[in-house]
Formats: structure tokens, C-alpha cells, sequence
């Protein structure tokens, strides 16, 4: 009741203000008519007595006020009428509106895309029900895969989960009629959307109980982008046929569009029952308890934590170790954050943003000090329109609410402009396909947490910034400041301003070192070594089982595809390799020195990266052949197994490069003799320490996915509509991508190129803070002193003797905080080397481009004051006054 | 404390006009309080209205429009059940206060 009670006074206070306002007036009016009776009663005409009432009674609206105040809590009110006289000021000097504005925006739009992608990738979790309690099941070195045999054991034999899923992301082709294209799947275990619970958005989803042994299952599930691009968002594509690798597959339904997979960075076309392993892949790893190719999820049970989960499955382990020593010796589960390939992203990505976040930060912060110091000259500037209020009987309290309102104001408007242009730039990155046949995406579209967060930020910052001209005008004496006009005594003394200006220009000192380290580190990267030369090559992506080939079949089928490709008039090379290195996904195997007797995974030399090549693979990829021979078309199955290893290798398994050719090493299935060696190069990452690889012939390991290198004299436009029609009359029913290798290199690019283009524009936005710092606190400075200047310029001053005095404590600042900023930048770079390849803070062109940034940016923020100081013309100053 | 109960003799002297005089607008109250005290006490408008809007507010007293015997439009106040509390809480502590202010006037 109590509350009900005191709601419907503030509701009252809020809506029926004008109609207390006319009654309080009503009543001081009667108070004058009753004493204008008395001493119209004591004798005096009506009109006399009217006006003596009047006088009496005095200032009439100062009691109005005084008495409108008694009755208390009028902030809403008081606010309308702040918010109002506030936008009528800034209206008033839309220069300096705009400026704060565009400043703030950019600002908290920073900030806000910023949070989006930590909201997106670390803070929220996978789009599903129950997601809180979704694990991802990893071995415990981190790795996040097991495999098909191991998951069925760990399924069936856990306490602690309600289910467990698997997955596993790979390549298909699916034809739906005209041609064959390559698309992205995954495979899923039987359990994987009802473990989960998710409802179809058409049609059904295939279930544990359509499993029946291998290849059991031809059903697919699309994804609702996917049936949108490819089946027109046509109802009736559930229940047709499609051809998948060439095997009949019937479309059961489709996903509800937020679902996108288990994987945040990546959106399959669809999915298909991992029971139909064979089909999808040519070959089937269910039954192969050493090949760990499945990510697992569990569904925790209620009450159960972590931590128990992680007791219960290692138990599982041991009995796993015990029952299968060959393949399963010690191994270990650990738990961690479903969504980011069971955290091996996680790292990376949390350090990454978690550096991002830091900086825009920091441009927040630099924007806040911008706007905080031109809030102070502002107030400076209107020290008369206050000396003036306060003169008129204004309390300090109410002037001070005032210029903060205005100060929140301008943050809103800041604010609401900054969201609506992230929100812009976050629909465009979460369409954004970064890497060309890939579907990467990045789920950073924006929610109710984030524009909360910047409607948090837009508030703060207007507070922060609003308190600064506090002092001044709580210090401010109206008799003073209307008496000695407008010529503010010119203080040699550090102001707040200063203070404001060295610390902003320090902070885009730290942004601009930062991004440019990043972008030397970028140039670099694209210009080390590789291993490989793809400039001037084109790569040709297939996979022979997806047009129906299968073993002996698809060597015959690579050797007539190389011989029609190397026709082609103006080819120089063509080979191929199972997949190209630096590419997505990568597949490496234990080796053992020859004189190992057990081939445990405990006993082995070295895990190595393994590639299966055509002979000319190194011709045609640009690597160079050390020592030995390079490989044949006689390599086959009838000639004893070879294999060609980098520098890495030999080192690391025979100890030294030089005598390792000719010797033998072992896999765990063959016994291997080196017959050739090769340059070192990047196989996964740009960033990864030195990897041993090595190149078995084709014919010896053969293999349906097929990456073909070739090299041509003609342009590489030419190239692919040559190597197009080639193909497509080889097989018409081989779905296959051309591209040229540089460009299939943007996704192993793509981390480095991301980081940079994000510390770019972050350092773009420090610098263009900076700019407008400098401006505001030199063209402040101008205009402050410009009847001084104009005075000197009348006494004969030169021009530089005016610069100096007009312009030369912003000068000195700029360099102290371009110093400063500089040196907590090389501090910070260090933890930039973590992502950005080479990326080095010693670097001496970092440090000149640095210092001829802040110059230049200095330069350009003080040039329009310079020009108006040199301008000032003594005679109109003097005369204005 | 002293600052409170001295400031709020005003009220105490609205509160006290009121309960002897029923309902009263603004300038009867201001004149009874001068009439009274023999124009010992005047009672400034500035106050007096801020005043009794407060007390409104805090729900001592409330208000009403009506005509006075000349035929005016006035606003008249009168005491809640609250406001008599009031009244007599202030009494007391005016006597209290007027006690120790003789006991001071009068140290020797």
C-alpha cells in the first residue's frame, strides 16, 4: 500500500506538474487580493492597494521558486527543463556538438563491437537449451578429438552425463541435381539434436534410432542458411533425393535458423548421421580406436560438477588403458568450454579479445579526456553566461547539474550514434565469409547485454567527462568574471587541461605503436618463407570420392587428370598433393627410429606432418630439394616404400641433414627408407614452431583428397578457364574448386590479417582522438589569447616569435605524451608478438613511423589555429573589445 | 538540533494557528500570527508559503479551495490527525528549548 501510495505521488509529480504550478500561483495571487482588501478597508483606492499588496509581497517568482522547491522531488522535472535548456546550448554551437559527438561515437562504437565479439565467442554460450551444462570431452593434452570406439565406451559407460554427442566437421559433395558442389558437414552422432533439444524447423532429424550399422542412415539434415541459398527456402526439398558423393540421401528436414552447429566459428551446410562415415569420407575411422577424429559433447547431469564429471571419466580411462594398451595407453580426459574446438581456440581468442578490450578501453578513455578538457575550456568560455546565473540567484548545485546534463546529453547522442553504426559494422562482420569456400563465421551479432553495456558506457563516460570544469565553476566568482570580461588570466601553471591532453595523446601514442607493429608484423609475414612459392600457382581442390571413385580407381583416374592438365598449352608444372599445406585441417602420424622395436605412441621420435604427393609436387610447388632424388612414377606399390622429409625431420630423427638419405625410419605399420630431402616450411600455422614433415608417393599411400598444384606461363585468369574446361570434360560429375594459391592462403592469413585490421582501425581511432585534442586545446589557447598575440603582432613580433607563444606548450605536450605513449607501447607490443607473426616493438621503422605519426598528426591538429593566429590583425582585436 | 527547533518555530506557529482557528488560508494565518503577538511576529510570505506547501506535502496538513466570507478564492489549510501529533511533539520541544535557552540567558 506504502508503495502503491508513494508510486502515485511521483506519478503525480511527474504528469500533473503544470496544473500544482498554476495553483501555486493561484494562491500567492489570492495572498496579494486579501491584503489589497485590508488596506483597500484601511482607506486606499483599489488600485493603490493593489499596487502596495504587490510590492509588499516582493519577489513574487523567487518565492514561487522557493516554495515550488519546498514541496521537493522535482528532479524529473527539473531534468526536462536541464535537458531542454542543454540541447538549446548545444543546438546553439553545433561545431563543437558535432565534434563531441563524432568523438563519443567512435568511441563507444569501439567499445561496443569490441564487447560484442567477447559477448559472441567468450561470454556467451552455445545457442542451445541447457547449455550451461555442455562440455566439451578432451584428451588431456588439450587436443579435443577421440575416436568413434573410445566415444561409444565413454557413452555408455560415464555416470555423469545425461548423453554425449559427436561430431566431426569434413567436406562432401552434395548434388542436387545439376552439378556436384564441394560443401560443409557434420557428421553427427545418431543422439546429437535430441541430446541437445533441438526442434526441427521443417520435416525431422534423424536419431539414435535410425542407426543400424554402417552406412545405415541416408539421411541428411540441412542447415536453414544453406536450404535458403541452395533450395530457394522450398518447403518442399524435405523428402527429396540428393546425391550425396554420389549415394542417394534423402533430405529429412532443416535446422531452426539460430541453431548453426556446435562450433561457433563454423557453420556446416548440413549434417549426416557419422554412422555413414564411408560415404561421406570414402573411408570409415568407426571402427579404428587409434584415430582420433571426433569432437565429443557432453550433457552434464544435474548436480553433477565438473570436476566429478572429469573423476567419472578418468576412471573410464584407466579401463580403456587397461583393456586397449595398443592404442589407448594412458590416456586422460579433461573438460573444457564446448564451442571453440573444445577451447584450443579458447586461448587464443580470449587473449586476443581480452587485449582488443583493453584498448578500446584505453580509446574510451582517450575520448573521455578529449572531451573532458573541451568541456573545461567550454565552461571557461561561458564563465560570463554562469557569472551571470549565478548572479541572478542560481545555486552552484543547479548550474553544476546543468552542465552535467548537457555533458550526459552529448554522451547519449554519442552513444545512441556509436551503437547504430557497430550495429552496422556487426551485421556486416557476421555475414562476413572471411575465408573464400570456408564457412567461417563469426556470431557477434549485437543483444540486449551489449547495448546495455554501451548505454553503461555512454552514461559513465558523460559523467566522467562532465565532472572536470567542476572546480572551475565552483570556484568561479560572478562579481569578478563580469567585471574583467573575457581575458582569463593566462596561467603558466600545469592545468587539469594539460594533464588531460598529455595522458590522451599518450594513449594513442600506445594505439598507433601498437597497430603499426602489427601491420609490420603482417608485411612480413607475407613475405617469409613458406616452403612453398604460391605466387603464380593455381590450386585445383577435389576430392575424388565425392564423384564415386574409390580404390584403385583413383590413382588411375589423379595420373590422367595431372597428364590433361600438364597438355594444357602454356603449363609448366602440375602435380598433386593430398592437401595443401598451410590450408584448413592438417593430418600428421607418429614415426619411430629404426631401431625401435615397439611402436607404441610412447616409444616414437617424432610426430610428423604428412603430405601424399604426385612426383613434380616440388617442382610445381616451388620447394627445394636438398638432397637425394625426387620421386618417381616408379615409386608404386610394387617398389619398396620411400618417402622425401624436410631438414626438420632428418634432424630431429636422424640427427643430422646431411648422411640422412638412404636411411630407414618406421611407421607404425611400414618400414620407410628416406630417399630425398626437402627445405623446412610452415605446414599449420604461420606462428607454429618448426614441424618435422614428410611426402610419401601418391601411389604407395593413395588418397581420394586431391589438391592439384599447377603452374602455367599464361595469367591465372586464363589458367582456370583453361583448367575449368579441362576438367569438366575429364568428368563432368567431379565437383572441384579452382583458386589461386595466394588467395587459398588468406585463411592461414586470415588471424593475422583479422588482428590486424582490428589494431588498425583501433590505432586509426587514437590518432584521429589525438588530432582532435590537439586541435581543441591549441585553437582554446588561440582564442584565448589572441588580443595578447594581436598586441605583440602590433609591437613588431615576428611570426615565429607568435607561434611560439600561441602554440608552443601544445608542442611541448605532444611530445611528452608522444614519448610517453611510445614507451608503454613497446611495453605492450610484447604481447602482440603472441598473434601477429613476427611482430617485433624493436623494429626501427616501427619507432620513426611512430614519431612521424604523432609529428604529423600534431602538425595537422595545430595548423587551422596556427593559421588564425598568424592571422590576428591588432586593429579589429583592440577595436572589439 | 538547536538549528531545526528555531527554524521550526514557523511551524510550530502555523501548526499551533491552525488547530485554534479549524481551516485558514495563507494570509489569514500570516495575519492571526501578527494580530496575536501584537505585530511582534511577522510572518514573511517567503516563509510562510514554502512552508505549508512542505507541510502538505509531509501530510500534515491539508488543503482545500474555497470562498472566503468575501466572497475570494482561497486555498484553505487545516490540520490532519498527523499534523495534531506533530503539534504536540513541537510544543514540547519548544518548551524544552525555550527552558534551556532561559537557563542560559540567565547564568550567572
Amino acid at each position: 500500500m506504502r508503495l502503491l501510495d508513494s508510486l502515485r505521488l511521483i506519478g503525480g509529480k511527474l504528469f500533473r506538474r503544470p496544473a500544482t504550478n498554476g495553483e501555486m500561483e493561484e494562491e500567492l495571487r489570492s495572498h496579494i487580493e486579501h491584503r489589497a482588501d485590508d488596506l483597500e478597508r484601511a482607506g486606499v483606492t483599489r488600485a493603490e492597494a493593489q499596487r502596495r499588496a504587490r510590492v509588499e509581497f516582493g519577489g513574487y517568482e523567487h518565492y514561487r521558486q522557493e516554495s515550488y522547491e519546498a514541496t521537493g522531488g522535482h528532479f524529473f522535472e527539473r531534468l526536462r527543463q536541464d535537458v531542454r535548456y542543454g540541447s538549446r546550448v548545444l543546438a546553439k554551437s553545433p561545431g563543437f556538438t558535432v565534434v563531441a559527438v563524432v568523438t563519443l561515437a567512435l568511441a563507444i562504437g569501439a567499445n561496443a563491437v569490441v564487447f560484442s565479439m567477447l559477448n559472441g565467442l567468450v561470454l556467451r554460450p552455445l545457442n542451445v537449451p541447457r547449455s550451461q551444462s555442455l562440455v566439451a570431452i578432451g584428451q588431456r593434452d588439450g587436443v579435443p578429438m577421440q575416436s568413434y570406439p573410445d566415444y561409444l565406451d565413454l557413452r555408455e559407460r560415464n555416470r555423469s552425463f545425461d548423453d554425449v554427442i559427436a561430431y566431426q566437421i569434413t567436406r562432401a559433395g552434395l548434388n542436387t541435381g545439376r552439378t556436384a558442389i564441394p560443401s560443409w558437414v557434420y557428421e553427427a552422432s545418431g543422439n546429437y539434436f535430441d541430446a541437445l533439444g533441438i526442434q526441427p524447423y521443417l520435416g525431422r532429424f534423424f536419431h539414435r534410432s535410425d542407426e543400424h550399422g554402417e552406412n545405415s542412415s541416408p539421411y541428411i539434415v540441412l542447415s536453414y542458411a544453406y536450404w535458403l541459398s541452395h533450395f530457394d527456402g522450398d518447403r518442399a526439398a524435405v523428402g527429396r533425393t540428393i546425391q550425396l558423393n554420389k549415394h542417394p540421401y534423402t533430405i529429412l528436414g532443416v535446422a531452426p535458423q539460430e541453431f548453426r552447429g556446435t562450433e561457433l566459428f563454423f557453420a556446416p551446410d548440413f549434417w549426416v548421421p557419422m554412422i555413414d562415415q564411408e560415404h561421406v569420407d570414402g573411408w570409415s575411422t568407426l571402427k579404428s580406436r587409434g584415430t582420433r577424429d571426433a569432437e565429443l559433447i557432453g550433457l552434464l547431469k544435474t548436480g553433477v560438477t565438473p570436476a566429478q564429471a572429469t573423476a567419472d571419466l578418468n576412471s573410464v580411462a584407466v579401463y580403456l588403458s587397461k583393456t586397449y594398451p595398443k592404442d589407448d595407453d594412458r590416456t586422460s580426459f579433461k573438460l573444457a568450454r564446448p564451442g571453440l574446438a573444445g577451447d584450443m581456440l579458447g586461448g587464443p581468442v580470449r587473449a586476443f579479445l581480452g587485449g582488443l578490450t583493453a584498448l578500446a578501453a584505453l580509446i574510451l578513455l582517450a575520448a573521455c579526456a578529449n572531451l573532458g578538457s573541451l568541456f573545461a575550456a567550454r565552461a571557461a568560455d561561458r564563465s560570463k553566461e554562469i557569472a551571470l546565473r549565478l548572479a541572478l540567484g542560481s545555486s552552484r548545485r543547479r548550474i553544476l547539474r546543468q552542465l552535467l546534463t548537457e555533458a550526459v546529453l552529448v554522451s547519449l547522442m554519442g552513444g545512441a550514434a556509436g551503437v547504430l553504426g557497430s550495429v552496422l559494422l556487426l551485421r556486416w562482420l557476421s555475414a562476413w565469409r572471411p575465408v573464400p569456400d570456408f564457412p567461417i563465421r563469426l556470431p557477434v551479432s549485437p543483444d540486449a547485454h551489449v547495448y546495455g553495456v554501451a548505454l553503461l558506457l555512454a552514461v559513465a563516460s558523460g559523467i566522467l567527462f562532465g565532472v572536470v570544469p567542476v572546480r572551475q565553476v565552483l570556484r568561479a566568482n560572478p562579481y569578478e568574471v563580469v567585471k574583467a570580461g573575457s581575458a582569463a588570466s593566462t596561467g603558466r601553471r600545469m592545468t587539469v587541461r594539460d594533464l588531460l591532453l598529455v595522458v590522451q595523446i599518450a594513449i594513442c601514442g600506445v594505439l598507433v605503436t601498437s597497430s603499426l607493429v602489427a601491420v609490420r608484423g603482417l608485411v612480413r609475414s607475407l613475405h617469409s618463407n613458406f616452403g612453398f612459392a604460391p605466387q603464380g600457382a593455381v590450386l585445383v581442390d577435389t576430392d575424388l570420392d565425392m564423384a564415386g571413385y574409390s580404390g584403385d580407381q583413383v590413382p588411375v583416374m589423379q595420373r590422367r587428370a595431372i597428364d590433361a592438365v600438364a597438355a594444357i598449352p602454356g603449363v609448366t608444372a602440375a602435380a598433386i598433393i593430398d592437401r595443401s599445406p598451410l590450408s584448413l585441417g592438417w593430418s600428421s602420424d607418429v614415426v619411430f627410429k629404426d631401431s625401435t622395436t615397439d611402436t607404441k605412441v610412447s616409444n616414437a621420435a617424432a610426430e610428423a606432418m604428412k603430405y601424399c604427393i604426385s612426383p613434380g609436387y616440388f617442382h610445381a610447388a616451388g620447394t627445394i630439394l636438398l638432397a637425394g632424388r625426387p620421386l618417381t612414377w616408379h615409386d608404386d606399390k610394387a617398389a619398396p616404400r620411400v618417402a622425401i622429409v624436410n631438414e626438420e625431420f632428418a634432424r630431429k630423427v636422424f640427427g643430422s641433414v646431411r648422411d640422412a638419405v638412404g636411411k630407414y625410419f618406421k611407421t607404425v605399420s611400414a618400414r620407410i627408407q628416406v630417399v630425398g630431402i626437402v627445405e623446412n616450411g610452415k605446414y599449420k600455422t604461420l606462428t607454429e614452431d618448426q614441424q618435422p614433415a614428410m611426402f610419401f608417393p601418391v601411389l604407395q599411400s593413395p588418397t581420394s583428397s586431391t589438391t592439384m598444384v599447377v603452374r602455367s606461363k599464361d595469367s591465372p585468369q586464363q589458367t582456370v578457364t583453361a583448367l575449368n574446361d579441362t576438367l569438366r570434360k575429364l568428368d563432368p560429375g567431379l565437383p572441384f574448386a579452382i583458386k589461386t594459391w595466394p588467395k587459398e592462403m588468406d585463411s592461414a592469413l586470415f588471424a593475422s590479417r583479422a588482428a590486424t585490421m582490428s589494431l588498425g582501425v583501433l590505432g586509426l581511432l587514437g590518432a584521429m582522438l589525438a588530432v582532435t585534442g590537439i586541435f581543441g586545446m591549441a585553437a582554446y589557447s588561440v582564442s584565448k589569447r589572441l588580443r595578447e598575440l594581436g598586441i605583440r603582432i602590433a609591437l613588431g613580433a615576428q611570426r615565429s616569435e607568435v607561434l611560439r607563444a600561441a602554440l608552443g606548450r601544445a608542442c611541448r605536450l605532444l611530445v611528452f605524451g608522444s614519448a610517453v605513449g611510445l614507451a608503454l607501447g613497446l611495453a605492450a607490443t610484447r604481447l602482440l608478438s603472441l598473434i601477429v607473426y613476427q611482430a617485433s616493438p624493436r623494429d626501427p621503422l616501427v619507432l620513426c613511423g611512430v614519431v612521424l605519426i604523432m609529428l604529423l598528426l600534431g602538425l595537422v591538429a595545430a595548423w587551422i589555429p596556427a593559421q588564425r593566429a598568424l592571422a590576428a590583425d591588432p586593429l579589429m582585436l583592440l577595436r572589439e573589445e | 538540533m538547536a538549528k531545526n527547533d528555531l527554524q521550526g518555530a514557523l511551524d510550530l506557529l502555523i501548526l499551533k494557528t491552525l488547530s485554534q482557528l479549524g481551516a485558514m488560508h495563507g494570509y489569514g494565518i500570516a495575519v492571526h500570527i501578527e494580530e496575536v503577538s501584537d505585530a511582534l511576529l511577522t510572518v514573511e510570505e517567503g516563509s510562510l508559503y514554502p512552508a505549508l506547501h512542505r507541510m502538505e506535502q509531509s501530510g500534515w496538513l491539508r488543503a482545500e479551495w474555497a470562498m472566503t466570507e468575501s466572497s475570494r478564492k482561497a486555498k484553505f489549510y487545516s490540520l490532519t490527525a498527523a499534523g495534531k501529533k506533530q503539534l504536540a511533539v513541537r510544543e514540547k520541544n519548544w518548551e524544552q528549548v525555550v527552558k534551556g535557552v532561559q537557563a542560559i540567558l540567565r547564568f550567572a
